[in-house]
């Protein structure tokens, strides 16, 4: 559903009430018309589907006047939109009016001044190239030598365009691109984006490629949880431990590519269906499925057995219930925190629609020890899908694998649940090319969180937090 | 604690034995997309050349004098080209193929005026990297890439590619630096980020262009976030392509990085 509204002000205003009576804010975006000088923002409110019908994600839009450069600040009213405008600043330079903080987020900025001051307190700059293997992202701890009063963000180092690279693209360039948007989510960010463009060609992927999703959706989402379980371990000096999940982690990647040639999914998800079945015969794949299961269930149980490993995750970071849902939490993050909306339950897609996707169960202690229980949750109910989707595999092996699928124009949006949480495209099309094309990954509205969860919390503790949000930084700055 | 010891004699030794054994693993990877020296049947001048070039996302595709080349390191694997002109292009095979010395290299076939650029890169190589032979420290910069390679780096640490036991590991600080892996389509932010690092390593040092993005800048090249690649801020030795590049590519590169092994794949101790 997309409405126009002449009236910034009145818009925000009706954000704030939805918001307010349930909606979830799920993103800001700023475009600007090719022939004239006209900029439309568009924000995103997913609704929950009441009954059968599923829910959808809702895009309210309004039109600035011509040469407008400022505009009133949506932030104050719906605090979730800090960076969303922070970014419309940098990419647009239209100024949002009674913004908390508009400093630059994915361009390049003068050094932050220190946000607490007193008696000894000083700040530790970490990053942008950091220690070990991580992606480039600069923190910049303001501490008095223990505790964590504050932590700045500056993420604009990686910040590689790829918003504006879509642009021109025809839809088999498009899925490539988002494939590599935010790589260690590949397969979700190449769903949302065949979805948003399926919608625009009114094309329906055919039933057995729903299933080919679903198998390679959830071996993501499972390597993706082995990796932070596995960070977790290597934080906690669990030598075994993270060498055992390493090894786990990497017998999904290697069965992906025994599955497609790509370790990341990739090339197996394309506009109206996918590009080929498995090339394991389905009753080995039934079996690598359940011989992972039973070994990662075994590792996990171990892990939530090791008291001091627990004792560095209980109440480590917590994110409370309230912020969770005001903010909108995606993934496993708003799960710890009681607040659930996962697309494949509320808005299922692919063979999500036929498949029993069990609920989230409920947590509200938010902390890094609930983000790890949802998510070896989430893992169990993966490894339930995939023997699900594989024995239904089997029956509809000769069927056809993708539609015709050649949008002539128009906009939608899609989405996916990555590991991450919910990703959102919002994409425009004409002439089959892409106009426009906005992705909106789980980490960047979720890494702001990062802020907010330190009370309490001191420096060893950092990577506890940072591993247990799980997020990636290619997907922030984009 | 105990539960970790046994857990840790569970599944026996899981690691490679790459390079000095093969490893079926590496040997059934599918690299970059390849012309084929002779094509499946004989093609027509006219029909070889129609749209050959525009089948590829990145232009890694060219065709000069009826002779068609692929760059591949600007290949991301899509694998439109195999799937649409399976007569002319094929994988190549072996996940250690796509490491060269000079960028030219990785353009196959090769361009007869590289032979000896390659030569004179590999002579110069092995006599910077002498001293280092048996114990390297490897520094890892991102420099703007999709999250992908840093897994695959770190997968390196794991049991089962095991990084350690051909004496190499990964340093915190680039002081202590030999090896500098840069991953990522360079972006503009990290130019300054990835030359104060270069320039904090101390001599002699080599640089691994890491994956088809710090080679080129992949689908990204031309955007102007990016540099396409990151030849222009670092000196670079190493050119490693893949869309990311598999564990033993990562591997075999650092290999050749520290003369372990040379790019074609003989040890040369």
């Amino acid at each position: 559903m997309t409405m126009t509204q002449p009236d910034v002000l009145a818009l925000w205003k009706e954000l704030e009430s939805r918001v307010a009576a349930g909606d979830r804010f799920a993103g800001l975006s700023a475009a600007r018309a090719a022939d004239h000088n006209l900029v439309t923002l568009s924000a995103y409110l997913a609704v929950k589907g009441e009954g059968e019908a599923g829910g959808d994600v809702d895009t309210l839009a309004v039109t600035l006047p011509p040469g407008a450069t400022r505009y009133p600040a949506l932030t104050p009213r719906v605090g979730a939109a800090f960076w969303y405008e922070r970014v419309i600043h940098d990419q647009f330079g239209l100024v949002p009016e009674g913004h908390p903080r508009l400093a630059p987020l994915i361009r390049p900025g003068d050094p932050l001044p220190r946000h607490v001051e007193g008696y000894g307190m000083f700040t530790i700059p970490h990053g942008p190239v950091r220690s070990g293997v991580m992606e480039s992202i600069e923190y910049l701890v303001e501490t008095p030598g223990e505790a964590i009063p504050h932590l700045n963000m500056r993420v604009f180092y990686k910040h590689r365009g790829v918003r504006q690279r879509f642009t021109g693209m025809t839809m088999p360039d498009g899925v490539l691109l988002a494939e590599r948007t935010e790589g260690i989510a590949s397969v979700a960010h190449a769903l949302a984006f065949c979805h948003a463009v399926e919608r625009i060609a009114g094309c329906e992927p055919p039933p057995v490629a729903g299933l080919v999703r679903v198998l390679h959706a959830e071996l993501e989402r499972i390597a993706n949880h082995l990796d932070v379980a596995m960070r977790l371990a290597d934080a906690a000096g669990l030598a075994v431990a993270t060498a055992r999940l390493a090894l786990h982690k990497e017998r999904v990647m290697r069965l992906v590519s025994r599955m497609c040639g790509s370790r990341f999914g990739r090339g197996v998800v394309v506009p109206g269906g996918v590009s080929a079945l498995p090339r394991l015969a389905p009753a080995e794949l039934a079996a690598e499925i359940g011989q992972l299961a039973s070994q990662v269930a075994s590792e996990a149980a171990a892990l939530m057995a090791t008291s001091s490993f627990l004792d560095r995750l209980r109440g480590t970071g917590p994110l409370t219930p309230v912020r969770a849902r005001t903010h909108g939490a995606l993934g496993p993050i708003g799960k710890a925190a009681g607040f659930a909306d996962d697309h494949r339950l509320a808005r299922p897609y692919d063979g999500y629609r036929t498949l029993p996707v069990p609920p989230a169960r409920a947590h509200t202690a938010g902390d890094a020890m609930a983000r790890l229980r949802v998510r070896w949750e989430e893992v169990d109910s993966s490894f339930g899908l995939l023997r699900l989707a594989a024995a239904e595999l089997t029956e509809r092996a000769g069927d056809e694998l993708r539609a015709s699928c050649e949008p002539a124009g128009g906009r939608a949006l899609g989405w996916a649940e990555a590991p991450q949480g919910e990703v959102l495209y919002d994409v425009s099309v004409a002439e089959g090319r892409i106009v426009r094309c906005y992705p909106r990954s789980a980490s960047f509205h979720n890494l702001v969180l990062m802020h907010e969860v330190f009370a309490g919390d001191i420096l060893t503790d950092f990577p506890f937090i940072e591993a247990s949000f799980g997020l990636s930084v290619a997907g922030v700055a984009l | 604690m105990s539960i970790w010891v046994l857990r840790g004699l569970r599944d026996g030794v899981v690691t490679t034995r790459w390079p000095a054994r093969p490893d079926p693993y590496a040997d059934a990877w599918r690299g970059p997309a390849r012309p084929l020296e002779q094509p499946a049947r004989p093609l027509e001048q006219g029909e070889r050349l129609t749209g050959i070039t525009d089948l590829c996302p990145t232009g890694a595709i060219t065709v000069t004098d009826g002779t068609v080349r692929v760059d591949q390191g600007r290949c991301i694997l899509c694998g439109r080209c195999v799937a649409e002109r399976p007569g002319v292009f094929a994988w190549s095979g072996g996940a250690t193929g796509p490491a060269a010395l000079t960028r030219e290299q990785l353009v196959i076939p090769e361009l007869p005026e590289t032979d000896a650029t390659i030569q004179a890169a590999r002579a110069e190589l092995a006599n910077r990297t002498r001293a280092l032979r048996r114990s390297v420290h490897v520094r890892h910069v991102d420099a703007g890439s999709d999250g992908s390679e840093e897994w695959e780096i770190q997968a390196l640490l794991g049991p089962v590619y095991d990084l350690h036991r051909l004496g190499v590991f990964i340093t915190a600080s680039p002081r202590h630096a030999d090896v500098l892996l840069v991953t990522g389509a360079g972006a503009r932010g990290m130019t300054g980020p990835l030359r104060t690092t270069y320039d904090g390593m101390p001599d002699p040092k080599v640089v691994i262009a890491t994956g088809t993005d710090a080679v080129s800048g992949g689908l990204l090249a031309g955007g102007e976030s990016v540099t396409d690649g990151v030849g222009g801020t670092v000196p670079v030795d190493i050119w490693l392509a893949g869309s990311p590049p598999s564990p033993f590519g990562i591997l075999n590169a650092l290999l050749i990085a520290v003369g372990y092994l040379t790019p074609d794949g003989r040890k040369r101790r």
